[in-house]
């Protein structure tokens, strides 16, 4: 279920650089598995992906992934409590319906968690909305008839959501075509990755 | 004529073992004879050998034809055979006729070395786990310490699992497809319907039919329309059959008027005259029995605990009898282990069935995941 492009692989170092060497890693819509053979290659994780897709779920099996095919929303009850290092829902948290339940589910499961999201907030998107016209960009390669894209948030709707749900952020970056952004995140940002905590 | 991707004709072979058996209801077998049939050739290092468990009216005969004149090739030769799915060109593939059975393997239609006489009513009953015991020695003596793959569906789905139970060293990969840990109420009470349609048959004599030259056919063709239709969706029967009669107007008397009605009628007759009733109802016996948990007892993951294999799980959407709920159920005591499985869940209308489908996707999964296993993508 990738909603958004194929990664630059420079989120990837960065979600890398948050997960524990030897952990083990849950990937909620994990697409190809494209991320975890990378964590496998480059911080020898063990895990396992889910996936909703049949096209996905099947390039996963070939690419070496345990894939388990299931609806993120339909339910995690597969996962017992605290059975993973990491869980992580890479630009995927904008097509969820409860996306709150979604992030109480991963922090139940995983002692870390780590989501990435389009900021809705990038001026690109602002720029394409004040001309009259719903974003497509990179991160939002889909139009507004065709997206699977039904919550999208800003860095600061985000940094909201967490407060309000009393979700611990304990790391977050922001990106812009593979460079880290530390002004004006909310507007010069394109990627935004947060590390969350279970109490 | 030469069929494409075809194991070509094949023969079937015996294997006697000499090995007594203690069987799960404490009777001893002296010795037994499994009949079994191989495709493709094992290789050098013995490492390529997939064992295929078959369901409950399933056999030995998996792939290719007796001869070229045979109306129908083995139950899953559109998944067996040179370039399929399970690539004969690549592995070694047993098919074998589980004990009990009614195609040449030890059952109450064989003669008792002790009495000279068939088994009938004395043959005992067999679960799965004297079944892995009883395929574990055909291993051995085809010389394989460690099978590739077990491979199965319905109930050769619970063998698959509980092969990875009982030899944990020497199964590499369990594929189990429209399976489930146990039976639920519902189940069992289907096959006991089944039973009592034999058992209360006037020819089935207590199971010594034999030696009167009768079958109870009446019994076994009730119990195979039965499981027939737990086999199949009720959506898949309206499309199939719907209210189609047979006629072009009502009849209006006690003749099959639907062609649902032929149908089964159909299915029961020839499962009837090929099929032993006694081997029918100790297979059901064994589904009744299976429960890795041993009624609760043990929790399926502490049960898993020493599992060795990977596992890739595969359920039907359509099936209600062995509902992707309960394929969920295994999938869970495998990550609650931290077992390496894979699980899909594929779109199917055709219920239980579903896995003697070839399904393209379901199809692109075990060609997918059979070549994981020798290592290319």
């Amino acid at each position: 279920m990738s909603i958004t492009k194929k990664s630059s692989r420079y989120d990837f170092s960065i979600i890398a650089n948050w997960v524990p060497s030897d952990s083990k890693v849950l990937d909620l819509g994990c697409g190809d598995g494209e991320l975890l053979n990378y964590l496998k290659a480059k911080k020898n994780v063990t895990g396992f992906g889910v996936e909703k897709d049949e096209l996905n779920w099947l390039d996963a099996l070939k690419n070496n992934i345990d894939v388990i095919q299931l609806d993120i929303e339909s339910g995690l009850s597969e996962f017992e409590t605290n059975s993973f290092d990491v869980v992580i829902l890479s630009k995927t948290i904008q097509s969820m319906q409860n996306t709150e339940i979604v992030i109480k589910e991963m922090l139940r499961i995983g002692k870390h968690v780590i989501v990435t999201f389009p900021n809705f907030g990038y001026w690109k998107n602002r720029l394409q909305i004040l001309s009259g016209k719903m974003p497509t960009s990179d991160e939002l390669p889909y139009a507004w008839f065709d997206t699977p894209n039904i919550h999208l948030c800003t860095i600061e709707d985000f940094d909201n959501f967490c407060q309000k749900y009393r979700f611990k952020i304990t790391d977050r970056k922001i990106l812009t075509d593979k460079k880290s952004v530390e002004i004006l995140p909310n507007i010069f940002g394109a990627l935004a990755l947060y590390k969350l905590v279970s109490k | 004529m030469k069929e494409k991707n075809s194991v070509g004709i094949v023969k079937s072979k015996n294997f006697i073992c000499k090995n007594p058996l203690k069987l799960d209801s404490g009777v001893l077998l002296n010795e037994f004879e499994l009949t079994y049939e191989t495709y493709g050739k094992l290789n050098a290092k013995h490492d390529n050998a997939v064992l295929v468990c078959h369901a409950l009216s399933g056999n030995h005969h998996l792939a290719g034809r007796y001869s070229s004149s045979d109306k129908y090739p083995g139950w899953w030769d559109s998944l067996i055979g040179p370039n399929k799915p399970l690539d004969t060109n690549k592995f070694f593939v047993i098919g074998v006729n589980n004990l009990g059975g009614s195609h040449g393997s030890t059952g109450p239609k064989s003669i008792n070395p002790k009495t000279k006489k068939p088994w009938g009513s004395t043959f005992p009953i067999i679960t799965i786990q004297d079944w892995i015991n009883s395929q574990n020695e055909l291993i051995n003596h085809l010389g394989i310490s460690k099978l590739s793959g077990v491979l199965g569906g319905s109930l050769g789905g619970m063998q698959a699992v509980q092969w990875s139970i009982q030899y944990p060293e020497k199964v590499k990969n369990a594929i189990v497809i429209a399976a489930a840990p146990n039976l639920t109420a519902q189940n069992i009470a289907f096959n006991e319907v089944a039973r009592q349609a034999i058992v209360t048959d006037t020819s089935f004599n207590k199971g010594d039919y034999y030696k009167l030259g009768v079958t109870p056919k009446m019994g076994l063709r009730i119990a195979r329309m039965l499981g027939h239709i737990t086999y199949l969706s009720d959506d898949v029967m309206g499309q199939k059959f719907g209210r189609k009669i047979k006629n072009t107007e009502y009849q209006y008397n006690l003749d099959t008027e639907f062609e649902i009605e032929s149908y089964l009628n159909y299915q029961g007759d020839k499962f009837a005259n090929e099929f032993d009733a006694n081997t029918y109802i100790r297979m059901t016996k064994a589904l009744d029995y299976f429960d890795p948990t041993n009624g609760n007892k043990r929790k399926l993951s502490s049960v898993f605990k020493e599992i060795q294999s990977e596992f890739l799980i595969i359920s039907f959407t359509s099936d209600w009898r062995f509902s992707p709920k309960r394929s969920k159920e295994i999938v869970k005591a495998l990550l609650d282990n931290n077992i390496k499985v894979s699980y899909a869940e594929i779109t199917a209308t055709s219920g239980h069935d579903a896995f003697l489908m070839s399904d393209d996707r379901y199809h692109n999964i075990l060609r997918s995941y059979f070549k994981r296993m020798l290592g290319v993508k």
